[in-house]
């Protein structure tokens, strides 16, 4: 065996006598590379993953724990605020994703258009909230918004309307979050499919042109099309960050009123770190985990099958 | 007239955009003159729409309330230990698994890729749990360590490395340099703008953390800049002009940075984004 390897080697690397210690070392080099980060993932990550299903399956409360099977998720089904929690998420997703999705492709279509001047600094601007942290930008937009003092109502007041209930009425509620959201995310989102845009060859736009298409149209045939990879891209991780939405409805409402801008985070975080029932939280989130996968494989179907 | 039409169409879309822009940045604009002024001024009506006088103030109830020079000490000494931490366990993985054929190289890597499904709050409770376990409770490494491997950043750093030429390694190899030494020698140095953009990204990421350090810190001298906030939002008296003096201090010189090293940052994301 020994013999073989050598002589295999003297061929593959003939100057060199000594070739063998090198060949087995790069044998086991790419182990250890991504040793560090698998053994943090094992024990951060899928040992959890693992734990968070057998704690769903267990009662917790008072520190000890009772197998109790299914009832976690028996009693999420007939829980009126777990219902609530998925609605108020379906509804920003319904309604604040497409909303932002057309807003940054407008927006990369305009960054990447000849036409417009500056467009370093626009880029730039564009992306800047996306830097701001999700605590900070809360604080800040729970102050813009307030009802009586803040200044947005300050300024619809000086077009003569009267105060809106921001962050104090359930629909308006969640239109602020929803306003939020769109502000933080949308230039990171364009800045993505701008990317993409710019890869989208021109003959393909020259072609177009010849073709007698005009705006409209080439957009719907050349720009959508090439954008396609990108929007699937940007849609998959809008719908697994719009799920997972935590630190704004936490700090921008703390969920009300009335639990209007109560989503699946909060309400998991509320079980688990305020009621200590980590059961049930865990059950809370597995039902989110299942929802996560079950839309992110409606998406590649839907938006995937014909790039 | 199509050059005129033209030059219509660029200022119309130019102005369109700059109007977009501003009120993209007012919430900026409004930190900065909100963090200037005393918590009955931000609230006064019209609201204040230039600096005012009470920066000092502010930052001095936020030091006295949160101990706030201690709480953006202990964000970034964090900030500073995950990134160079993480970016040493993801630079690695992902020159690991970019550069080198081994058996499990596909399954291992789709495993760390699950990581980006899914959603953290699957594993809040049980790292929690495992935290008390460590007695990790309110430290640092309860903060830094269950991040580390960052599949994102192992993704980004998988992509740069693949566009590393083979040649470049083969040469250093028959050279007679061994796999650390080659890494370090030779992969490294022209990874550099996309080491920096890793850099970027996971110090705002840790910078930005909030569900996390919020569970596991206990000590309000342990807090991070984004807990502290949101405890001192929690109170039933809250400043706003101490609040936001400490929001700006958190966010504006991150934006700086951002702007200023943006052209790597922004690269280098897109770099890991875009090609699929």
């Amino acid at each position: 065996m020994t013999a073989t390897l050598t002589g295999r080697e003297a061929r593959a690397v003939p100057a060199r006598g000594a070739a063998r210690r090198p060949r087995a070392r790069r044998r086991v080099a790419p182990y250890l590379f991504v040793l560090p980060a698998l053994l943090l993932f094992a024990a951060f990550k899928l040992y959890p993953i693992g734990r968070s299903f057998v704690i769903s399956l267990h009662q917790t409360v008072g520190g000890t724990e009772r197998f109790v099977g299914a009832d976690n998720y028996t009693r999420l089904l007939h829980d009126p605020l777990f219902w609530t929690a998925l609605k108020n998420t379906a509804v920003i997703l319904a309604v604040q994703v497409p909303v932002m999705l057309a807003l940054a492709t407008g927006l990369a279509v305009a960054l990447d258009s000849t036409a417009l001047r500056a467009r370093a600094v626009f880029r730039l601007g564009f992306f800047l909230p996306m830097v701001t942290g999700l605590v900070a930008y809360g604080i800040v937009f729970s102050v813009l918004l307030n009802k009586d003092y803040g200044l947005a109502n300050w300024l619809t007041g000086l077009a003569g309307l009267d105060p809106t209930p921001w962050l104090t009425d359930p629909l308006w509620a969640k239109v602020s979050l929803g306003l939020a959201l769109t502000w933080h995310y949308t230039g990171y989102n364009a800045v993505i499919l701008l990317a993409r845009l710019q890869t989208v060859p021109a003959e393909l736009y020259d072609a177009a042109a010849v073709d007698g298409a005009g705006a409209w149209s080439s957009f719907r045939h050349v720009t959508l099309p090439g954008l396609r990879p990108a929007l699937l891209l940007t849609t998959v991780l809008s719908t697994i960050g719009t799920l997972q939405i935590f630190d704004e409805p936490y700090v921008l409402t703390g969920g009300g009123p009335d639990n209007a801008t109560l989503t699946i985070g909060v309400y998991l975080y509320q079980n688990a770190f305020k009621y200590f029932d980590f059961g049930y939280a865990s059950a809370i989130a597995y039902a989110l985990a299942v929802l996560i996968g079950i839309l992110g494989v409606i998406q590649f179907r839907f938006l995937g099958e014909k790039s | 007239m199509t050059a005129a039409r033209h030059r219509g169409r660029s200022i119309l879309l130019t102005s369109g955009l700059a109007i977009a822009l501003a009120a993209v940045l007012v919430p900026f604009y409004w930190l900065v003159v909100a963090a200037t002024h005393s918590s009955g001024e931000i609230f006064d009506s019209p609201p204040p729409l230039l600096p005012g006088s009470h920066l000092a103030e502010n930052v001095q109830t936020l030091q006295d309330t949160a101990q706030f020079g201690r709480v953006i000490l202990n964000s970034l000494l964090i900030a500073a230990i995950y990134t160079l931490c993480a970016g040493a366990v993801c630079t690695l993985a992902g020159y690991g698994f970019a550069k080198y054929r081994f058996r499990g190289r596909e399954p291992l890597f789709g495993l760390l890729m699950l990581g980006l499904v899914v959603p953290a709050q699957v594993t809040l409770v049980p790292l929690f749990q495992l935290m008390a376990e460590l007695r990790w409770l309110g430290t640092y490494q309860a903060v830094i360590m269950p991040n580390l491997a960052l599949p994102f950043g192992i993704f980004l750093m998988r992509q740069s490395m693949a566009a590393l030429p083979d040649e470049l390694l083969d040469s250093g190899r028959m050279d007679g340099c061994g796999e650390l030494r080659l890494f370090w020698r030779v992969v490294l140095p022209p990874m550099k703008p996309a080491l920096a953009a890793l850099a970027i990204f996971l110090f705002l990421y840790q910078w930005n953390d909030f569900v996390w350090p919020l569970i596991v810190l206990r000590d309000s001298a342990t807090f991070t800049v984004p807990v502290a906030l949101a405890s001192l939002q929690g109170l039933d008296e809250t400043d706003y002009g101490a609040i936001l003096a400490g929001t700006a201090a958190a966010a504006i010189p991150m934006a700086l940075v951002f702007l200023a090293l943006q052209r790597q940052f922004v690269s280098g994301l897109l770099a890991g984004a875009v090609k699929e």
